[in-house]
């Protein structure tokens, strides 16, 4: 019997019967089929570009441009490169998301809290916007808010004024535009400076805390800081600071910052359309946190606004902050819609009219994808590093 | 105290067999419940009323009592209001886009046999849902195919540059959902698997996709993809959109689909290996029917954003719904009417997707049982 298990137990198993050896052939196999894939594409797209004369590399990025640009965050005429173009698309791109991200940002909170308001009318209504603004194409709400309610606003001579110094007519929106004078340097480092110490009162009364149990209002004394130390330091220098105001001269307004109806439309479809993600994120974050927390946090003899602040708002803040961040790199891969209304930013100058000119669609669309996807991935590395900073600590 | 005596002890509207004060329950109770238990709240609650006010107001004194509903051009349009009479009049390009009029009962056919197959699938009383599975996924792609493109059986042959609207925005999304489907499961497989390299190519493919903007694949698709095919093989713009969209898509049914199988108790997979089952019988018996059955809102929530998504295709030429209609309001004989027009594409789509997240929400509640409050 012995003898016999012996003389069947052999120490290795046929080839095809070890999983890992199978496993190992496998991904030789995947790997031999993924280059020849990639190599078959390769001589395909050489021989092709050949065939239609247009060249490779990215030589392209120094010739001349030849095409003038809407709006420019940076100086910008026809006679600067393709790179610059880059640039300013990029820059334009940063923009509107930018400003998206801060209004869906304030309307999102603003929705979700009142969809969860224990006042029906306010809870229906907030979501009645969620329902209609979520489920509707985005590209629809670019279009809709560009062609069918732009339009509709007043020509510049009727502008409506907003307290006499923002602008909104057909032709965008004109706001006030801040020229700082020579000692505002000060000014600026004056706002260091608070924000710094505020910073360091907020852990010495932290350590302050553990030591003698004495709480310290970190919250009123850094918002005085805040406050105080600029308008201080603003007073001293002088007031270094003016305001130059827009003023209707001829047919249109000239001075001030000028956001063109595209960029408006853009900012405003982004915002409306990502604050009803937001404001579910926010609900849901809000509920996520279990009841008994703040009939804990009351048994404490905690009162409603510290139990808010110190128990619900932080766990809540658990679970919205990851999906927030998910919904700002949304927002800002959105913003790619830009081309529907000639908005200038990456995709419709770099991936538009760049590629028109150019011809060499593997470099551009190459760079453009490469941009986004940088984006995305160094911040859903950042989160990554966030949650596992923040997870619950259990056993 | 015996309970006889008990009679005059309590004082009036104190005793305890009476009903709830009629301020407590009932309209009444709900109303200063829900709108006015403190000031603050009351002043929420005409807040809210002079918003209704403010929003609904006009909003229906515009698209119902003012509108004008019938004629056929626009002339018929006088009173103010919506013009709806633009959209009857195009509604037939709407529909079927430039689909030729004798053909169009081949898209209704289709569009009846879709209607079926979801009803199969959906509704929880009608039975034989591996097969309704079956059937949607294999067998009326192939009848939608031989149905709308024609060319065999007798039927015309319909060039894909005519077909348009709703009907292409339908069969974008569903083209992209169904296809991406198998795609998006082996990924997920792929990036659960223990062999290296197989996992680094599929987190590397899904990262890819789901890094950059659907645009920009979209671009690619219809720019580079002709680069990269041998010379004289060409795809007619619909197809490469829709590999474009397929690509996209996979991805995110990939991400869908490994939140399932990290579902899955690890018991369930050892139980399999102890059985001795092979690892695509393993997953094919006994993990993936678990984990698809757990992430079916999730696909429906990701084919929802897919059905919105659809309409980017516009920024590539393809006459989807909102396409066509942005066109139809550049037609010199009915300039101005923009408003209704993309009031209404946004209610069409509004209904698809209120819908679909209406249904999503349906099963995540029957999914999850003994975890309400």
């Amino acid at each position: 019997m012995t003898e016999h298990l012996d003389q069947q137990a052999p120490a290795t198993a046929s080839f095809w019967r070890d999983p890992e050896k199978r496993a190992r052939l496998f991904q030789v196999l995947v790997v031999v089929a993924v280059l020849a894939l990639f190599g078959y594409i390769f001589q395909n797209t050489l021989h092709n570009l050949e065939k239609r004369g247009i060249s490779t590399g990215f030589a392209f990025l120094d010739n001349e441009a030849g095409f003038g640009v809407l709006m420019s965050l940076i100086p910008y005429d026809e006679t600067y490169t393709f790179g610059r173009t880059f640039l300013v698309g990029l820059l334009n791109t940063l923009l509107v998301s930018m400003i998206g991200v801060v209004f869906a940002t304030l309307f999102g909170f603003i929705i979700g809290v009142a969809r969860l308001s224990s006042n029906w009318i306010i809870s229906r209504l907030a979501a009645l916007y969620i329902e209609i603004f979520r489920n509707i194409p985005l590209l629809l709400q670019i279009l809709f808010w560009y062609f069918a309610i732009l339009p509709l606003l007043p020509h510049p001579r009727q502008s409506i004024a907003l307290g006499g110094t923002v602008f909104l007519n057909k032709r965008g929106m004109y706001l006030p535009e801040p020229i700082t004078e020579p000692g505002f340097g000060w000014v600026a480092a004056a706002l260091g400076l608070a924000v710094v110490a505020s910073m360091f009162i907020a852990r010495w009364a932290r350590r302050h805390q553990e030591v003698t149990g004495q709480t310290f209002p970190v919250f009123w004394t850094s918002l005085g800081l805040l406050v105080v130390l600029p308008w201080l330091a603003f007073g001293i220098t002088g007031c270094p600071l003016s305001w130059e105001y827009p003023a209707l001269r001829g047919f249109n307004f000239r001075g001030g910052i000028t956001v063109i109806p595209e960029l408006f439309a853009l900012a405003l479809a982004l915002s409306i359309y990502t604050a009803a993600y937001i404001a579910e994120i926010v609900r849901s974050g809000i509920q996520s946190v279990s009841h008994g927390q703040t009939e804990a946090a009351y048994a404490l003899g905690l009162k409603p606004g510290q139990a808010l602040r110190l128990i619900i708002i932080p766990q809540a803040m658990r679970v919205i902050i990851p999906q927030l961040t998910s919904q700002y790199l949304n927002l800002t891969k959105n913003s790619s819609l830009a081309p529907a209304i000639a908005y200038p930013d990456l995709v419709a100058l770099f991936a538009g009219t760049t590629l028109n000119q150019t011809g060499q669609a593997v470099e551009i669309i190459g760079i453009t994808m490469g941009v986004y996807l940088t984006l995305s991935l160094s911040i859903s590395g950042f989160m990554n590093w966030y949650n596992k900073r923040m997870a619950l600590v259990e056993r | 105290m015996t309970m006889s005596e008990g009679k005059t002890d309590y004082l009036s509207g104190q005793h305890p067999d009476l009903p709830p004060p009629i301020t407590e329950v009932g309209v009444v109770g709900w109303l200063r419940q829900n709108l006015f238990s403190n000031w603050w709240n009351t002043g929420l609650t005409f807040l809210g009323l002079y918003l209704v006010y403010l929003i609904f107001m006009p909003l229906i004194q515009w698209a119902i009592i003012d509108a004008d509903w019938v004629g056929d051009s626009r002339e018929a349009c006088t009173s103010g209001g919506a013009c709806w009479v633009f959209i009857r009049v195009r509604l037939d390009q709407f529909l079927y886009g430039f689909y030729p009029v004798d053909e169009q009962w081949r898209v209704n056919l289709t569009g009846l046999l879709l209607a079926a197959t979801i009803a199969w699938l959906t509704v929880p009383k009608l039975l034989g849902k591996r097969y309704a599975g079956l059937f949607a996924l294999v067998v009326f792609p192939v009848i939608a195919y031989l149905l709308l493109g024609g060319g065999r059986f007798g039927l015309e042959p319909v060039e894909t540059t005519l077909w348009g609207g709703l009907m292409l925005t339908l069969i974008l999304s569903l083209v992209g959902i169904v296809a991406a489907f198998p795609l998006g499961i082996l990924l997920a497989l792929g990036r659960r698997s223990n062999m290296p390299v197989v996992r680094a190519l599929s987190v590397a493919f899904i990262e890819l996709w789901r890094g950059v903007p659907l645009i920009t694949v979209l671009f690619m698709s219809s720019v580079m993809l002709p680069l990269f095919l041998p010379e004289g093989v060409n795809f007619d713009k619909l197809l490469r959109a829709l590999i474009g969209i397929v690509l996209f898509q996979s991805a995110y049914i990939a991400e869908v689909v490994r939140s399932g199988l990290q579902a899955i108790p690890r018991g369930q997979y050892e139980a399999a290996d102890v059985l001795g089952l092979s690892y695509w019988k393993k997953m094919g018996l006994i993990i993936l029917p678990q984990a698809l059955r757990l992430v079916i809102p999730g696909i429906v929530n990701t084919f929802n954003e897919l059905f919105k998504d659809t309409t980017l295709v516009m920024i590539i030429g393809l006459l989807d719904l909102l396409a066509i209609i942005k066109a139809a309001l550049e037609d010199a004989n009915w300039l101005g009417y923009s408003i209704e027009g993309y009031t209404f594409t946004g209610l069409v789509f509004w209904l698809f997707c209120f819908g679909m997240s209406r249904y999503s929400m349906a099963i995540e509640r029957k999914l999850h049982t003994g975890h309400q409050r």
